[in-house]
């Protein structure tokens, strides 16, 4: 525990003095991204040793707050959340040192370096946290710096507006929050988590659909999920890593530790946890894939990858309530397991989007093409983690969804009628995410890294300096490292499963053994076909070393003139798709039609916004404001009167307090 | 004999799958009354086609040459993972079914983008039908092997095929006949047959799978052709799990049976291209949902 606190402290002092030191930039960044670096290198080996061993480290010392106390814990849940969101803002800082240099002249490079070693204190408090209050002050220091982060180029309208909406929205759900804390703490007389046992089951359905609306809103479930698409592609693109790979992830860690807190679940719940993550899933890949801008497109990934994450705990859930271990072990190790992946390979594809962003100035997809042959480095780590986001053998992103599909493929099946409709929704779901992810990636990657340049932006990029390169390499490293590695992973997992079903260590260990045995083979076939393509490959140099090999232009049907622009855009490439599902997408279409036998100039061109943006909060906002101005009567801007309410109000309340 | 015998089915599949290829050809030339090429025709195109030297887009990155690498490795590997007559697979484990269609996700991705390498439109074309197409049938893929491990009782595709036994058929025969017509309306897609894709067409802008491989020759060329031929040699191996119900456990009679089903899929493809024309590709969505709805009965079927 003194180890995460001397980290803690570092990170926070670390913050202070660059935020002090802000008229030297080259100072400022070296003690932000340098405090976080050892901050984080010292804080994550006490969450390792809690994760292995699976003992408890915790401290309480008294705070003069009504009903808080300083009371901080590491469990094995902690400690599995604690490891991605030390690591992935460690390596994004070194990535930020270089990212956030460009705006040396600009701006006064202090304040984001304070806000992001905030950030990173106020994520590890919430995970920590095991008093509501102290929760909820932790809570509000992550939204706050992560607000002031967001909006760094607040010069920008757009991010201003970004801004804006990120803050309501974190707010709304901090609301739920707060109605989700004092009602456990009424049950429980105390806030301290430790006190809280036998909740009623009325009481805990209330609090779960509490739970799913505050800690949603965070992680991103549909449709709380509005947030997102503006935040993430107006902050700067190392932020933008954090954010999605590990922030939103507080949310998820938030969901889990409250079904600790609520005891049994209905079955119900179970269900609306399946169904929450298939809808957030599928439609959040779908609106990815009909986005023009890079991080746009990432943000919505996230709330596909928050999806897959939550099926996982909904299978999990499902397999407590079914009595079954090996869903329930299979669920959540999976779901716990895409936690992780996500986190390093979201976190990857957001630094390389960065990468794009620097060196050509735009995130527009369809202005960008052929950057594979100037940014080697970039192309090769965004294409693993293109691979590993799609879920495709060998990379991490597989392993995860592998073990969700197997444990609803062994024991999905088992209880008649009320398990096989879950067991269809889960597979299914992921089938087609599966698929329409791999759609969305083959189009970012292919449109943005392949091909001919599309603009004068993709003609003068140049490959990023070395701490982003290096950064990027060691993300992609570790998206095959986790792949390759996750029979012992996956082992790992044991404590932290303990912790939220408790299942009989035993059985957890012979199932995740069983597992293990499983992805053994994964991991050979994913040897065999190393070696196979090597082979391949080195049979394929030999055929032509002695044969006559040429370049020329590509086919092109004979046309005499081939311009780059000619070329399939992201908006052409996702069009069979977007059509398909225009049910649900509703994208604008602006159509000036080829005219004519000599036709002067025709456009295409699609917007699509967010439906529940549009459908739901538009309408339920502009019902706010209205019916809050009937009120405006009541604000004369006369001081009496405002003198005569608060008598008003006194003398009501002495009355009432008599009666 | 044991060693040998467990590499049985990608052997077996490099040396007969061109085959199919051949007799389906045949089937098609005897439906229309010609003579048609010779039967070994795509062994002599692919072995043409490995001799020769190779012409590069001056656009194409290390994408492009990786693709048809990559695909024929990802179609021997898979190989390893599908039992073929009484053969077992060589590596079998519980979900081997779900690697095994995420490997051939992962063959498509890189066919994918190296078409997009090029920076044709015609090959983007080809790119953006073959995911949308793959987006819709990979969950009848999916639901289909799951009603088909419903009915078995195993997630494995050793177990699940080695207990496709006539008594199965007898017991749950609707819910087989459904996954079965689903698995079959996958496996035109996924190999490009008609009424999805059609591998005669000689027009850029209708081609799905041809359009994606149109700049890739020699050496490469050959690899995507054997690769494809391997493909639909293993998607073939599903259906005829199903529909051969002979695993008597004896190696030399079930084999046998599963090349001679092998075939038997060959000319029943040979007959559909023969007899229907290809969709119009708005509807070719409409055939992949109806096949997940096949898929999603034959699960909920007892």
């Amino acid at each position: 525990m003194s180890l995460f606190l001397w980290g803690l402290a570092i990170i926070i002092i670390g913050g202070l003095a660059s935020l002090f030191s802000g008229r030297k930039p080259g100072l400022a960044t070296f003690l932000g991204s340098v405090s976080v670096v050892v901050g984080s290198v010292i804080a994550v080996v006490p969450a390792f040793k809690v994760l292995l061993t699976g003992s408890i480290e915790s401290l309480q010392l008294n705070w003069s707050v009504p009903s808080g106390s300083f009371f901080i814990q590491i469990d094995p849940i902690s400690a599995l959340f604690l490891i991605p969101i030390l690591g992935l803002t460690a390596v994004a800082a070194i990535y930020g040192a270089e990212y956030l240099w460009a705006y040396r002249e600009k701006k006064n490079l202090g304040v984001p370096w304070f806000f992001y070693n905030l950030l990173l204190a106020g994520m590890m408090l919430v995970v920590v946290a095991r008093n509501g209050l102290l929760f909820l002050v932790a809570w509000e220091i992550m939204s706050l710096a992560s607000f002031f982060l967001v909006t760094f180029e607040y010069e920008k309208p757009m991010v201003r507006q970004a801004g804006w909406i990120y803050l309501i929205a974190t707010h709304i759900g901090t609301a739920f929050l707060i109605v989700f804390f004092i009602l456990l703490g009424r049950h429980a007389g105390s806030l301290d988590f430790d006190k809280v046992s036998e909740i009623p089951s009325s009481l805990a359905s209330i609090l779960f659909v509490l739970a799913v609306i505050g800690f949603g809103t965070k992680a991103g479930f549909m449709p709380f999920h509005v947030w997102l698409p503006y935040a993430h592609p107006a902050a700067p693109s190392h932020v933008s890593a954090v954010m999605s790979g590990v922030m939103i992830k507080t949310g998820v860690y938030g969901l889990v530790r409250a079904l600790t807190l609520l005891g049994m679940p209905p079955v119900w719940w179970c269900w609306a946890l399946i169904a929450i993550g298939a809808i957030s899933g599928v439609l959040g890949v779908l609106f990815a894939l009909a986005q023009h801008d890079l991080k746009r497109l990432l943000a919505y990934h996230s709330v596909e990858n928050i999806g897959i994450i939550t099926i996982g705990l909904g299978v999990g859930l499902l397999g407590i309530n079914m009595n079954s271990p090996t869903l329930a072990i299979l669920g959540f190790g999976g779901g716990l397991l895409h936690v992780i992946n996500h986190a390093v390979f979201k976190g990857l594809l957001f630094l390389g989007a960065g990468a794009v962003l620097h060196s050509s100035g735009t995130g527009h997809i369809d202005l960008l093409g052929g950057l594979i042959k100037r940014m080697p480095v970039t192309a090769f780590t965004f294409l693993v983690g293109s691979i590993a986001i799609s879920g495709l053998p060998p990379l991490n992103g597989f392993i995860s969804e592998f073990l969700i599909y197997l444990g609803v493929f062994k024991n999905g099946f088992a209880g008649g009628f009320e398990s096989i409709i879950p067991a269809l929704v889960v597979i299914g779901s992921l089938a087609l995410i599966g698929g329409l992810a791999l759609a969305c990636f083959t189009k970012a990657f292919g449109v943005i890294f392949l091909g001919e340049p599309r603009s004068n932006y993709a003609k003068q990029v140049h490959e990023v300096g070395f701490c982003m390169k290096s950064s990027m390499v060691i993300l992609a490293t570790l998206c095959v490292l986790l792949g390759i590695c996750s029979p012992w992973v996956i082992k790992s997992a044991e404590n932290v499963i303990f912790e939220i079903t408790s299942i009989p260590l035993e059985t957890i260990q012979t199932e995740l053994a069983a597992t293990s045995a499983v992805l053994m083979n994964i991991v050979i076939i994913s040897l065999v076909l190393l070696g196979l393509t090597i082979t391949f490959a080195v049979l394929r140099k030999l055929m032509l070393s002695t044969r006559g090999i040429r370049q020329v232009g590509t086919w092109d049907c004979g046309y005499a003139k081939p311009d780059a622009r000619m070329q399939y855009t992201a908006a052409s490439f996702a069009q069979p798709l977007t059509d398909l599902f225009k049910m649900f997408l509703r994208s604008l279409k602006k159509i000036s039609p080829v005219k004519g036998i000599f036709p002067a100039q025709s456009a295409f061109h699609t917007d699509t916004s967010d439906i529940s943006e549009k459908y739901m909060y538009q309408p339920l906002f502009s019902w706010v404001s209205s019916s809050f101005s009937r009120l405006r009567w009541l604000q004369q801007g006369r001081l009496q009167i405002y003198i005569l309410y608060i008598a008003l109000t006194l003398w009501i309340l002495l009355i009432w307090k008599l009666m | 004999m044991m060693t040998i015998l467990k590499f049985a089915n990608p052997i077996l599949g490099l040396v007969i799958a061109p085959f199919l290829l051949g007799v389906i050809n045949r089937t098609k030339a005897v439906f229309a009354g010609r003579t048609g090429q010779p039967l070994l025709q795509p062994y002599y195109d692919i072995w043409k086609l490995l001799r020769k030297g190779a012409v590069y887009s001056r656009t194409t990155s290390w994408i492009f040459r990786a693709g048809p690498v990559l695909g024929l490795a990802v179609t021997l590997t898979a190989a390893l993972l599908m039992p073929f007559g009484g053969i077992p697979a060589a590596i079998a484990f519980k979900g081997d079914l779900i690697l095994f269609i995420y490997l051939f996700g992962l063959m498509r991705f890189f066919t994918v983008i190296s078409a997009m390498d090029t920076g044709s439109s015609l090959e983007g074309m080809g790119a953006s039908r073959e995911v949308t197409f793959s987006a819709m049938s990979e969950p009848a893929l999916l639901i289909g092997l799951a009603a088909i491990a419903k009915c078995t009782g195993y997630i494995s595709l050793t177990q699940m095929f080695s207990s496709v036994v006539p008594e199965l058929w007898l017991r749950s025969g609707p819910a087989l006949v459904l996954a079965g017509v689903a698995l079959l309306i996958v496996f035109l897609a996924e190999n490009c047959r008609i009424p999805v894709d059609d591998p005669n067409t000689h027009l850029e802008l209708t081609m799905i799978h041809e359009v994606m491989a149109l700049d890739h020759g020699g050496p490469d060329f050959g690899f995507i052709l054997y690769s494809a031929a391997l493909k639909m040699w293993l998607l073939g191996q599903i259906l005829i799990g199903i529909a051969v119900p002979i695993h008597t456990g004896n190696v030399w009679l079930d084999t046998p049976a599963a090349i001679a089903g092998m075939l038997l899929l060959a000319v029943v493809v040979g007959v559909i291209e023969s007899s229907m024309a290809r969709l119009r590709l708005l509807h070719v969505p409409q055939l992949l949902i109806g096949a997940t709805t096949l898929s999603v009965l034959a699960l909920v079927l007892r």
